[in-house]
């Protein structure tokens, strides 16, 4: 059962990144196209421009939102791939803590550099 | 609680990297979880790297380390990975939620198979797939100019 409920959020998941993820995708990868969100021209990974959304909060928010759903996605998707292995219990609850601990230590990780660089466009903005 | 019957993966890495004589869908499954282990070595390298803004240091910026064409044409491949994995995902969640896969019939023989159902799914899913990589490669190669 309780396997039941990580798969189904493995799937909701995904579909929040599809959202989230396509959307940076369009912002950085067709940037030449569409121009999205990088006010100074150049391209969408530009200092300047990377500081534009730095400094927004619907960036903070989403960056934030999709660093959390995108680490568990990936690192559940490559625990059933290693698990298919036919693991031992043992070796299964190894893996488990250690994909938890990595999971957590990169969300805590981009999580504080969200929430600095948003600090630093903010004080940029204001001179 | 019952215990979960445990049963031996005989055929390993093989049992899911090997397609045999299944169709487009048990190639598509293979390919889907090649990209989403891609995306991702590249994900978890992306956040550490990215986070290194927050003490002033972008290496991907023009002169940066990560600003070379190689590591250009490897984001081009990242992207190329995500566009396939995304629609892929999505077919995905649509068969698992059973849309898109024709009503339950009775398994009379002649049996017929569902897969003749979800195929346009796949096809459909594959053009998305592909207008996005173009659309992604044209931005690849603008850039490189």
């Amino acid at each position: 059962m309780r396997e039941t409920k990580y798969w189904t959020w493995h799937m909701a998941a995904g579909v929040v990144i599809f959202f989230l993820l396509g959307l940076h995708m369009l912002i950085m990868h067709v940037g030449g196209i569409t121009h999205l969100f990088a006010p100074h021209g150049g391209e969408a990974t530009s200092k300047v421009n990377s500081l534009y959304r730095d400094g927004s909060l619907f960036f903070l928010t989403t960056y934030v939102l999709l660093l959390g759903v995108a680490l568990y996605h990936g690192l559940y998707g490559l625990r059933t791939i290693l698990f298919e292995l036919t693991l031992k219990p043992a070796v299964e609850k190894a893996v488990s803590v250690v994909l938890l601990v990595a999971g957590l230590g990169l969300f805590g990780l981009g999580a504080w550099a969200a929430f600095a660089t948003h600090a630093i466009a903010i004080a940029g903005a204001r001179g | 609680m019952a215990e979960i019957k445990r049963h031996d993966n005989r055929l390993g890495l093989w049992g899911w990297l090997g397609g045999g004589r299944w169709g487009i869908e048990r190639y598509a499954y293979i390919l889907h979880r090649l990209t989403g282990l891609g995306i991702l070595l590249y994900f978890l390298m992306h956040v550490v790297v990215t986070s290194l803004r927050a003490r002033g240091i972008y290496l991907w910026v023009e002169g940066g380390v990560f600003h070379q064409p190689m590591f250009k044409f490897g984001e081009f491949l990242v992207f190329a990975a995500f566009a396939y994995h995304a629609l892929n995902g999505v077919r995905l969640v649509l068969v698992e939620l059973g849309l898109a896969v024709g009503k339950p019939i009775e398994p009379v023989y002649p049996y017929k198979t569902s897969l003749g159902v979800q195929r346009p799914l796949l096809i459909a899913m594959m053009i998305l797939a592909a207008i996005l990589l173009a659309a992604g490669g044209y931005n690849f190669l603008s850039l490189a100019k």
